[in-house]
């Protein structure tokens, strides 16, 4: 089977820093996969990579069988890549349904400002902030901008969904209700990549786990594999609390 | 009080037809219209001065608006597309062009203008953008001051006989006026279309975030390329009109940045990226000019004024009076675009 998303032996610099290095793995229509690793491993920055926001200075990634080189975040978007972003970027004087609006006019389906605006109250609902509508975006807590987030890139009805920490900052139940979520994106037939440092969560959500360290994969496998490997484990010791939670969820 | 809320209800519940039922637009443009036509009642030419200046500054406020607060790209030279719409059609008119022929030519040729500088300078951004343009204006004085054609430093006057096919100057002066209206009312009416459509969405997505923008998919060099396009179209064929009206241009006059910095200071004031704040701020500021300007004490600081009142807008009321309202009164977003 063609994989939706190949990564290509990538590689990203930021000055001297070696951010990423021969990033290398595919990811299959309808799968969830876990990207997980230490602060600062590249995490972030694979995603940026993926949607051209950087350019990877070795490699290349292949979106629905074509090459990103050359192409601009818009163009992915059109294609059917939507993301969330790590640090929230409302679009802050504009309402949470017009920013929920953008998502679906300029997404994948490139919609009216009429159907637009359909699918963003389906949008809102789903993701429970029709109460905040007509709110500006600015004055959302943090844990209802994470949601916006959610909102506008599933507004866009996207093939393939990048989720950089959604969980980060919620309470359990919040995590619970937003577990929930991502499964019913899945559900809708949405590819997911997903970044989160939940442990459980993510052991619990995905099909298959890549693990990042220094910028390198040093593991690919099923949940069962990665709790069970060696070097992972390792690799987690310099921060107790990520490996505490990975023992927990061994 | 439930017919208040019922109208307010209808028009959240139904955008699309309720984007031609906005109260605000309609009453905001007979307003303007009202005020066009008392100088053609009262017939006095004095007035008619006046309220030209007024509608002049009402035309160049919401088309700078369109970049400058709908997409957050502030262009202090934005004066080079009143100038260069001025010169080509006073050049086509010295050729023996008609009115009707010259005025869009000017429009046309801002038009290109902002098309060609779009796609280079709209990359940069903030400041560096802000720079950019007063350097174009700068540049383009210097080069029509050397261009044979548009008759180097002394410009290009016209013969008075031109006036004569307008049934004389008299008469040409009441079409030129009439014409300025009309784009007046042009400008808000395309400031509303454009805020109220996708491709306004998308400029003011622009705006708040541009990296976030691209992201979504907003197409950034092609929508911002477009905002400058349109907001440099009806400033070149007021420009036209204006000249028209004077009888002669010559670089100094047409490319006088304290213009464009005075169009900045009325949108800021009346409230960026609001339809009605720059007709409110346009009207102001040409209130407050003209106290000043006949005011024997006053006369001499028209500009600092300008600018001390650009800082207490910036300081106090950066969203301006129709802004504030309508953070203020969040109801009154439906009403008061
Ligand atoms: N734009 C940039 N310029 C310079 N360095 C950067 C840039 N973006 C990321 N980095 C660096 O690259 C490394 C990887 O950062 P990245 O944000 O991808 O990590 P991450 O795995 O997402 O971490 P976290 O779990 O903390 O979010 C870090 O050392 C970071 O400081
Ligand atoms: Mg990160």
């Amino acid at each position: 089977m063609e994989p939706l998303l190949r990564i290509d032996n990538v590689g990203r610099r930021f000055g001297g820093l070696q951010a990423l290095s021969g990033v290398t793995f595919e990811v299959f229509e309808g799968e969830i996969l876990g990207l997980i690793g230490p602060n600062g491993a590249g995490k972030t920055t694979l995603f940026n990579v993926i949607d051209s926001v950087y350019e990877p200075n070795e490699g290349q990634v292949t979106f629905r069988g074509q090459p990103t080189k050359g192409k601009k975040p818009y163009h992915l978007a059109r294609m059917g890549l939507a993301r969330t972003h790590q640090i929230v970027r409302p679009l802050s004087e504009l309402t949470v349904r017009d920013n929920v609006i953008v998502g679906a006019c300029f997404g994948r389906e490139n919609r009216s400002l009429g159907d637009a605006g359909e699918i963003a109250d389906e949008v809102l609902h789903f993701v429970g902030l029709s109460e905040r509508a007509d709110q500006l975006a600015g004055s959302l807590n943090v844990a209802q901008k994470k949601r916006l987030e959610m909102a506008r890139a599933l507004a866009a009805r996207p093939l393939l969904l990048l989720l950089d920490e959604v969980l980060a900052g919620l309470n359990p139940s919040e995590i619970v209700a937003m577990v929930e979520t991502v499964r019913n994106i899945r559900a809708q037939g949405v590819t997911i990549i997903m970044i989160e440092h939940v442990m459980h969560a993510i052991m619990n959500l995905s099909d298959r786990i890549v693990v990042l360290e220094y910028g390198q994969v040093i593991a690919t496998g099923t949940p069962q594999e990665i709790i069970a490997n060696q070097r992972v484990i390792e690799a987690y010791l310099g921060d107790p609390k990520l490996a505490e939670q990975l023992m927990e969820a061994a | 009080m439930s017919t208040t809320s019922d109208v307010l209800g209808r028009l959240h519940a139904r955008p699309a037809a309720a984007r031609w039922r906005n109260p605000g637009l309609w009453l905001g443009m007979l307003a303007l219209l009202l005020v066009g036509l008392w100088p053609v009642v009262s017939g006095q030419a004095a007035t008619r001065e006046v309220i030209f200046t007024m509608l002049l500054a009402i035309a160049l406020a919401s088309s700078l608006n369109i970049l400058m607060g709908y997409t957050g790209y502030v262009s202090f030279g934005h004066v080079v597309f009143f100038g260069l719409g001025g010169y080509v059609s006073m050049f086509l008119l010295s050729l023996g062009q008609p009115l009707w022929v010259a005025v869009p030519a000017g429009g046309v040729a801002s038009g290109v203008l902002a098309f060609l500088l779009g796609k280079a300078i709209l990359r940069l951004r903030g400041t560096y953008f802000a720079l950019a343009t007063i350097g174009i204006n700068e540049a383009m004085r210097t080069f029509i001051n050397n261009f044979g054609p548009f008759g180097g430093s002394t410009g290009i006057s016209l013969n008075f006989s031109v006036y004569g096919n307008y049934g004389g100057a008299a008469n040409a002066l009441w079409l030129a006026y009439y014409a300025v209206l009309a784009l007046a009312l042009l400008a808000i009416l395309v400031s509303y279309i454009v805020k109220t459509s996708k491709f306004g969405l998308g400029l003011m997505a622009i705006r708040e975030d541009e990296d976030a923008a691209e992201v979504m998919g907003v197409f950034t060099p092609n929508a911002k390329t477009w905002a400058y396009v349109i907001s440099a179209i009806i400033p070149g064929m007021v420009g036209a009109l204006f000249f028209f009206k004077n009888g002669n241009i010559e670089p100094a006059d047409a490319f006088r940045l304290q213009f464009s910095i005075e169009t900045l200071v009325m949108i800021m004031l009346g409230g960026q990226g609001t339809v009605l704040g720059p007709i409110l701020g346009a009207l102001g500021y040409q209130q407050l000019r003209s106290f000043l300007l006949t005011n024997a004490f006053f006369k001499d600081y028209q500009l600092v004024i300008a600018g001390v009142l650009l800082l207490l807008i910036v300081l106090f009321i950066p969203a301006g009076a129709v802004g504030w309202l309508r953070k203020r009164f969040p109801r009154l977003r439906n009403v008061l675009p």
